[in-house]
């Protein structure tokens, strides 16, 4: 009896599985149609037997606001739910195999989907630009050409320059500022509504944050209305006005300022799920043997939450690293504020120098090692890999 | 699991020692949000004038002489009629949120597994995992695109969804790893005695307990499917049948930039839904969810 | 937001140029190479394509796809553009391609974008490009050229409609190595001068007709303590600097051989030639002279391109009184503002007597990436007046055809473009846009940019540097 049983549940595993094969097979075929939602309901109609209505559609179509609504309801319940019916149905095969077969094929059902598309949608391009990375437009310059050029040009210098600015002020001004927004809106009432504040930025495309900036940077000569509002407070005590973007080497921390806070508010909403992960026994056990607020922090809350500090100041280097969209809608990287993967999309895009740009996208991977080392040796801590 | 704190609301007011302590954190807190939002509220006021006007005088003169200036709804107006924005709209529903919710699921499936299941290789493959998260989107488009052509997949929903998918998978599992891999030992135990499976324990205990984290990620991505413009033009094309939102709002300033005034507007029409989504998953950042276990 | 899009309409120009141009015989004894002189060659072909011209509208053309799509042969078959036309650029394009959708059945979707750059090399280089794509600079065409991503339009086109219809500069814009790419369809004009003719005329002052008048009208607005003479500013984001380009090319035009022009644009001489240096000069007596830029050298790199013009339509009247900018400009003044009415242009004033009147333009040219028969055909329609028709109705489009019937040009500003072109002696395509992109679009920008920073200072070692970015390859 214990057979069948588990033959059943074999085979309707099995059957779960076609089935959800089926259904994104369909979803999708369904989703290249241009008339899809109109085939969709003229069946569904026909189905239960309302011929006349079936032909009216056909005939007629839906009106454009339907369709797009059935075929948006249609692609979403495709996209999740396939996805997940398929990890549903294949963990279930896998519940079927043998004890010693699971524990050695579980773990790549979990893992695989996701290293899938990681090596077809990073590691491939990631191989490639480092092969890039060694050739050069210009024949029999050699295969270090372009990291030659990395390491030479003044303009290149001046952009590694002032990424080691942006890393180590941006960086840190956002997690900083994070993390103290997060410990202290902790407890407060209204704490949904100050986190939103602080939010708010990472909502607005880049495009919106550029005209914001300009409100806030702009310059207009002296003895015209300020439209910016830096410009508005100087001229409201009778200072010239000052030309922020243009005016190096104070531009770049300008520039830093946008990004720390765009960033911030990422830092605080990972910082403030981390610190509400904290139990509440620990706090309660630093307070009653007489430990102020800020040595609470220090003594419990930080280290509590070491992890994802770590985690948070991490993913925030590498956006920074990554950093181009601020530069390249403001000034450009012009007037000393170039950093390197503006370079980068410059030389890819406008001057069509695949070479010089991977090299420079190989030197922002390297950039990152450091940081990778930091992180291992912080999972060692925790016992991964024990 | 979820063992409410009652005194947790009581506790609410025990911010800082005493009322000076209380206030001085108060008057941060204001300060920083002030501080944060003003940028905002500049473009929101502008978002409100008319073209002359925002070119004309700052906009925090409208505080002060509020009716000195023309205020006017045209620039919203003109950014929700133009041709194509409720199509627009729901393209951008459809490629985000499968685009949100299919990396959330392969990545808290392989962040479980990084955490608390055994198999060859899983350090080195998490690394090299975390270690994609810096590379570069632009050098990828190239060589994905070209695949693409070979798979048929251009200007499909499938191929943007697994395209953004691919890309916010670094992230997403570094960022579900951390979370998931100090959840309690104790619980895993308790539930491996009780005859639960590795996958039955990720959806009745880590799925659950995980809900802050997820939410988390899901705001940032949602936020990154939307606003981006580039992998959807490469991938999805400005095909009125296919473009999103924000290819529609980029046309709408011109070829030279001419309309930027309507910059304002459109970037507070974007910006709705995603803030949207935020106070609606901000609920599920709740303490207590692990309360009466301490960490292992 | 970008310049390439900024030159959208220069090429429109350059054919109205030869349009207009049955133009002064005595200007072309000056202009010596072929290539590039709009009018000297203009008088004998608009004549001898007087024919033609008809001919060109009539299904059985000169074009062979052309007339067999017309003929209905392509029928159902579907074409796709790429351009960074959008919204009522897009709708003018469309609006002239639609006779011919109606005429042949060829569907022709025009997709329009602003971050065309981005967009149109990653579709190249992904295998994935557009049948046909317009193209500003023709750098990126000759890039794309040597690369073997476009189709050969020389090897089937009838090029001698085509040398009738175009003057042979932009033939040549449209080659590389010899074989053409590229077909010129709009045009833009950028040595006009913006004013405000009423305040211009109840100072007194009237328009300047060489180098030396319009200095001395900047003196005399500076001495009547009239505010500044000049509207400079080049803040344009990514791409700050061009409109400087578009200054020290025009000086050079007007100080130089248009062959010391043609060498500078292909390397045959130094980026920093002392002919360069000398026209640095000039542009430095307006640029950096004291109190003749409105907001001085901080104002000409902080304010922004399309706002350059702004303080002209003060309330209490202008406090810069002149601009140098093509003829897109009035679409950024502040609303309520009428070219034509609140401010109108002149032609950018000529230097040195014996270089004549020359005209700097850019343009945008269609090349083709996918060689089908309705692609072809599609091209070829490109080709001919008729596709300009729709957009020059709608206004603010010149055709580099100079087969287009002139009285298609009636209305403002085109006529006055016109009238400009008709005693231009010489056009030239921007430099900037011909040079390899990491010096036009790259070294050559910033080193403008830098230049007035120092305030019109080390024009020499900011010119060295910007040869010595000159890619070797």
């Amino acid at each position: 009896m214990a057979t069948s049983n588990s033959t059943v549940r074999t085979l309707g595993a099995l059957a779960g599985f076609v089935a959800a094969v089926g259904v994104l097979w369909w979803g999708l075929w369904f989703l290249r149609l241009p008339d899809g939602p109109e085939r969709m309901i003229a069946r569904i109609y026909r189905l239960v037997g309302a011929d006349a209505s079936a032909s009216l559609v056909e005939q007629y179509g839906l009106t454009p606001i339907t369709a797009k609504l059935i075929g948006a309801v249609v692609a979403i319940a495709v996209g999740v739910g396939g996805v997940w019916l398929l990890l549903i149905t294949v963990n279930l095969l896998v519940d079927r195999l043998g004890q010693r077969f699971e524990s050695i094929v579980r773990p790549w059902i979990f893992v695989l989907p996701a290293l899938a598309l990681l090596g077809f949608y990073l590691v491939y391009p990631a191989v490639r630009t480092i092969t890039l990375s060694f050739t050069d437009r210009a024949e029999g310059t050699g295969f270090l050409e372009n990291y030659r050029f990395a390491f030479t040009d003044p303009e290149m210098l001046t952009a590694m320059r002032n990424n080691v600015l942006w890393l180590v002020v941006g960086t840190t001004g956002a997690v900083v500022i994070g993390l103290l927004f997060a410990t202290l809106v902790d407890r407060l009432r209204r704490e949904a509504l100050a986190k939103t504040f602080i939010f708010l930025p990472l909502a607005i495309s880049m495009v919106g944050a550029a005209v914001i900036w300009r409100f806030v940077y702009y310059w207009r000569p002296p003895g015209e209305p300020q439209i910016g509002l830096l410009n508005g407070i100087l001229d409201f005590f009778g200072k010239e006005p000052f030309s922020f973007f243009q005016t190096a080497p104070l531009n770049t921390f300008a520039l830093i300022i946008i990004m720390i806070w765009l960033q911030t508010g990422f830092a605080m909403v990972i910082l403030s799920a981390a610190i509400k992960g904290v139990p509440d026994e620990l706090l309660e056990a630093a307070r009653i043997d007489g430990a102020s607020e800020p040595q609470v922090f220090a003594r419990v809350i930080v280290p509590s939450i070491r992890g994802s500090i770590i985690t948070v100041s991490t993913t925030v280097f590498i956006a920074i690293l990554k950093v181009f969209d601020i530069v390249f809608v403001t000034t450009g990287g012009k007037f000393e504020t170039d950093v390197i993967a503006n370079r980068m999309f410059r030389e890819l895009i406008r001057f069509r120098n695949a070479g010089r740009a991977s090299a420079l996208a190989v030197i922002l991977l390297v950039a990152v090692i450091p940081i990778m080392v930091i992180n291992i040796r912080n999972l060692r801590r925790q016992g991964v890999g024990a | 699991m979820t063992a409410t704190t009652p005194m947790e609301r009581a506790r609410g007011a025990n911010v800082g020692s005493g009322f000076w302590g209380r206030t001085s954190v108060r008057v941060t807190v204001v300060l920083i949000a002030a501080l944060w939002s003003f940028p905002t509220v500049g473009l929101l006021i502008s978002s409100i004038r008319s073209p002359n006007d925002i070119r004309g005088s700052g906009w925090w003169t409208t505080i002060l002489h509020p009716f000195e200036t023309t205020w006017t709804l045209a620039n919203y107006t003109d950014v929700l009629s133009a041709n194509g924005m409720f199509n627009a709209f729901m393209n951008s529903l459809i490629v985000s949120i499968p685009a949100t919710i299919i990396p959330i699921t392969l990545a808290a499936f392989a962040a479980y597994a990084f955490a608390w299941m055994r198999f060859p290789g899983r350090g080195v493959l998490f690394a090299v995992v975390v270690g994609l998260l810096v590379v570069p989107l632009q050098m990828a488009l190239v060589p994905l695109l070209q695949a693409y052509n070979g798979l048929g997949m251009t200007g499909t929903f499938l191929g943007i969804w697994l395209a953004h998918t691919g890309f916010g998978l670094p992230l997403a599992i570094y960022l579900l790893y951390n979370y998931i891999s100090q959840l309690p030992k104790d619980l895993f135990e308790s539930a491996f005695i009780d005859g639960a499976t590795h996958f039955t324990a990720f959806l009745r205990l880590v799925l659950p307990l995980s809900v802050p984290a997820l939410a988390s990620f899901a705001i940032f991505q949602f936020l990154w499917v939307w606003n981006d413009l580039l992998v959807a033009l490469v991938f999805l094309g400005t095909d009125s049948e296919v473009a999103i939102l924000t290819a529609r709002l980029n046309e709408l300033v011109g070829s030279r930039g001419e309309d930027w005034h309507l910059l304002t507007a459109g970037a507070f029409v974007t910006m709705l839904l995603p803030l949207g989504v935020f106070l609606a998953l901000q609920r599920f950042f709740v303490r207590g969810l692990l309360a009466g276990s301490v960490k292992g | 937001m970008r310049k390439t899009r900024l030159i959208a309409m220069l090429a429109a120009l350059a054919m109205l140029a030869a349009a207009c141009a049955n133009a002064p015989e005595g200007a072309e004894a000056t202009d010596a190479p072929a290539t590039t002189e709009a009018p000297s060659e203009a008088p004998e072909t608009t004549e001898g394509t007087a024919t033609e011209t008809t001919e060109a509208m009539v299904p059985e053309g000169p074009y062979e796809f052309l007339a067999r799509a017309q003929a209905g042969e392509f029928a159902g078959t579907s074409v796709e553009v790429l351009g960074q036309w959008v919204e009522a650029e897009s709708d003018n394009f469309k609006a002239s391609l639609q006779g011919f959708v109606d005429a042949t059945g060829i569907e022709v979707t025009y997709e329009g974008i602003t971050d065309y750059e981005t967009v149109l090399t990653t579709r190249v280089d992904g295998g994935n490009a557009p049948d046909l794509a317009q193209v500003a600079q023709p750098g990126l065409m000759r890039t794309f050229a040597s690369e073997g991503k476009l189709v050969k339009l020389s090897d089937w086109i009838n090029m001698d409609q085509l040398s009738a219809d175009y003057i042979q500069s932009f033939i040549d814009l449209g080659s590389s190595d010899g074989d053409l790419y590229g077909v010129f369809y709009k045009g833009d004009l950028k040595s006009i001068v913006w004013y405000p003719v009423q305040a211009f005329a109840d100072a007194g002052y009237s328009v300047p007709s060489s180098w030396d008048d319009l200095v001395a009208l900047s003196n005399q607005i500076v001495a009547d303590g009239n505010g500044s003479p000049w509207c400079i500013s080049i803040e344009h984001g990514d791409a700050s600097g061009w409109v400087a380009t578009d200054w020290l090319e025009d000086i050079l035009l007007r100080t130089a051989p248009a062959e010391t022009y043609d060498k500078w644009v292909t390397h045959e001489i130094a980026f920093n030639d002392p002919e360069v240096l000398e026209a640095a000069e000039y542009m430095k007596q307006i640029w950096f002279a004291p109190d003749f830029v409105y907001g001085g050298n901080t104002g000409i790199n902080a304010t922004f391109v399309g706002d350059t013009q702004t303080p002209m339509f003060d309330a209490e009247g202008p406090k810069c009184w002149m601009h140098k900018q093509a003829a897109w400009i009035p679409s950024f003044w502040p609303e309520g503002t009428v070219a034509g009415e609140d401010s109108s242009f002149f032609y950018f004033p000529p230097i040195e007597e014996e270089f004549g009147s020359p005209v700097l333009g850019g343009g945008d040219q269609f090349v083709m990436f996918n060689d089908r028969d309705e692609v072809r055909a599609v091209m070829e329609f490109l080709a001919t007046p008729d596709a300009a028709k729709g957009w020059i109705e709608a206004g603010g489009f010149v055709s580099p055809n100079q087969s287009v019937p002139l009285d298609w040009y009636s209305t403002y500003p085109n006529d006055e473009l016109a009238s400009i072109l008709q005693g231009a002696s010489t056009f030239r395509f921007d430099a900037s846009d011909t040079m390899p992109a990491e010096v036009g679009a790259g070294t050559f920008w910033t080193g403008m940019v830098d230049w007035v920073s120092a305030n019109g200072d080390g024009a020499e070692d900011i010119f060295a540097r910007i040869e010595d970015s000159w890619p070797t390859g």
